[in-house]
């Protein structure tokens, strides 16, 4: 083997791309060990095992760093839109580079640590806060045969993990000694755990139809075509679509974002837990709550929208890793559109969403799921399902989140 | 369409309108109504003043309308002008300002100097990117440049510089009457008492006779 060699098949793995990300990382390994041969030593094993998890590791957080880099210009240009400004444009061609711009200020910011605050666990927080947000991604499947760990309990893991925020947050409230803080934590807790249960009911049902835990099962379980062009993602089902808009919206909360975005609700909190950082840790709380809102929006490509599929069969020429990115491209957007349509809850509001609908919904699509499932998967079972969903949703919305009474007899409720 | 969840739609609806209007439908009045500043530059509105400038006809320094009363200097509630008086060689004062200092950091842009000029002298600019490091060297406006012609007056404040040039249009025909009817009334009296000279001197011969 030479460098020749290796060279010469970088066109090869060009051709097809929708094996490129694999082969390249063959390339890599095997450069490596011609590495070794220059030297003149067989390359342990172990060496390049390690080389591998690395190839990886910096793979996915690159990306995932670039994607958080655009997304915080992006966001803000689509906000800005929907309100009729320009946003920000000035920092290189359409404010591009603006990202650039908003680094170097946070890193020449001042780390102010307040004198009373637990320093040690201040300083702890947004590590505890960006570790988990990071392990994420590596379970989602982005392509074919790509996947950094093809755990069989993944989604398991990917709940486990990802509650770790939640702790983060705490001590990133508690130990700033600061009213604001401490409250936004609290609210931040009693928010998040609310909307796990929704969250992980909505998985749960997928993990049961798909009959596996495993994030790549789940994706080869939508793949194939009705009738030869309609896709079978689940959230063409009745049960798949609710549990999706559930999943949506427990992922909203989850992350902090607006309209969920209660803890750090500026108009009543300051800032929330993050009042009292500054310069580099409230950056690595951002990069945080970005990379966790990406890694758990994959996880909704990866359950609902068939993760790497293409959604018409003539498309599977584009690779199956562009269509992960793509799909996850207009899941962001959509949260910014929200973002830029819907005011923030009340917390009383919040509290009867969660437990009063989103809960009461997860069963309903769970036992819809059910009566999909033993009625054969078909077009009976569409139906049935359908009004299984629809019936709760109709019951729910009249009963609990409509207004009955007019402005002359209206009963003050213990929150007005 | 009235459904539980339907105004989270509407919403929607309109936030996208919105979104993609200010792409596609520019033209309409209400989208991207932003001033790009430093390319874009607002048309002031005529009324709009800022700090006081001194008018000058043709020659600034032989068209300059200042006196040097001083009237604006004492006027002025922030006391923000200088006015030193002209002198020639002799040491005799003349009719033009030798200093005039505004202090547009101490201005607080009242026109009072305006409405006391009796001379139409001085007027107000409507610059607005004055702002500078230095305190004194660039706030402190001298005389060279507060000078500023009566075109550029007329560029800023149309209406204003017109009515200004009517009064004084008008002063100057007023004067020109006065003097008209000044030297006619001294070439009457002058003619008067030429006639009278000429009885005087006709009558003498007769009373000699």
């Amino acid at each position: 083997m030479n460098f020749i060699d290796l060279l010469k098949r970088i066109p090869e793995i060009c051709k097809t791309p929708e094996t490129l990300p694999l082969e390249g990382k063959k390339l890599i390994l095997d450069f490596v060990t011609w590495l070794g041969s220059l030297v003149g030593i067989a390359v342990p094993p172990w060496v390049l095992t390690l080389v591998n998890i690395l190839v990886v590791i910096v793979a996915i957080i690159a990306v995932f760093l670039i994607m958080f880099a655009l997304m915080s210009v992006w966001e803000r240009k689509i906000l800005a839109r929907a309100q009729n400004r320009y946003g920000p444009n000035r920092v290189g061609p359409w404010g591009l580079f603006q990202p650039v711009a908003d680094g170097i200020k946070m890193l020449t910011k001042e780390d102010i640590v307040p004198r009373n605050a637990d320093k040690v666990v201040h300083f702890i927080a947004p590590i505890v806060m960006l570790v988990p947000a990071l392990i994420l991604p590596v379970l989602l499947p982005y392509g074919r045969g790509m996947v950094a760990i093809d755990l069989s309990v993944g989604i398991l893991f990917f709940f486990a993990v990802g509650a770790g925020s939640e702790v983060a947050i705490f001590l990133a409230g508690w130990s700033s000694r600061n009213k604001y803080s401490i409250l936004g934590a609290m609210r931040a807790i009693a928010q998040m755990i609310s909307y796990e249960l929704p969250l992980v009911m909505s998985a749960v049902i997928v993990a049961l139809v798909a009959g596996t835990l495993s994030p790549t099962g789940i994706v080869e379980a939508q793949g194939g075509y009705q009738f030869g062009f309609f896709p079978n993602w689940f959230v063409f089902t009745p049960w798949g679509f609710v549990a999706c808009v559930l999943f949506y919206f427990s992922a909203l909360a989850e992350s902090n974002r607006s309209p969920f975005d209660l803890p750090e609700g500026e108009s009543e909190l300051v800032a929330g837990h993050l009042t009292e950082y500054s310069g580099f840790k409230y950056a690595l709380f951002f990069m945080a709550e970005y990379v966790g809102m990406f890694a758990i929006n994959g996880l909704l490509v990866t359950l609902f929208l068939g993760g790497y599929q293409a959604p018409l069969p003539f498309l599977t020429f584009i690779p199956s890793w562009c269509w992960f990115f793509i799909k996850l491209a207009f899941l962001a957007f959509s949260l910014v559109w929200v973002r830029a349509t819907m005011p923030r809850f009340r917390i009383d509001q919040m509290m009867q969403f969660a437990w009063k609908f989103m809960l009461p919904m997860s069963f309903a699509a769970l036992f819809s799921a059910a009566a999909w499932h033993y009625a054969g998967r078909g077009l009976l079972g569409w139906g049935i399902s359908a009004v299984l969903v629809a019936i709760p949703y109709f019951a729910l919305g009249y009963f609990c989140f409509t207004r009955h009474h007019s402005a002359d007899n209206r009963r003050y409720l213990f929150s007005e | 369409m009235n459904f539980p969840g339907s105004g989270i739609f509407k919403g929607m609806v309109v936030s996208a309108i919105n979104l993609f209007g200010s792409y596609f439908d520019r033209a309409h009045a209400k989208r991207l109504i932003t001033e790009q500043y430093p390319e874009e530059r607002p048309t002031l509105p005529e009324a709009s003043r800022s700090f006081p400038f001194l008018v000058f006809d043709g020659d600034p320094e032989k068209g300059i309308r200042c006196v040097a009363c001083k009237i604006c200097e004492k006027e002025c509630p922030p006391q923000c002008i200088l006015i030193e008086q002209d002198r020639d060689e002799n040491g005799k004062l003349l009719r033009r300002p030798k200093v005039f200092n505004i202090d547009i950091s101490v201005c607080m842009g009242c026109q009072i100097c305006v409405e006391s000029c009796p001379f139409e002298s001085i007027r107000m600019d409507n610059i607005y990117e004055v702002s500078s490091y230095d305190r004194f060297d660039s706030l402190v406006l001298p005389k060279e440049k507060l000078l500023k012609s009566n075109e550029y007056y007329h560029s800023i404040h149309p209406t204003e510089a017109a009515e200004t040039d009517a009064r004084i249009e008008a002063a100057r025909l007023k004067k020109e009457a006065a003097a008209k009817a000044a030297a006619q009334k001294m070439a009457a009296a002058k003619a008067a008492a030429e006639a009278k000279a000429a009885a005087e001197q006709s009558s003498q011969p007769e009373s000699q006779a």
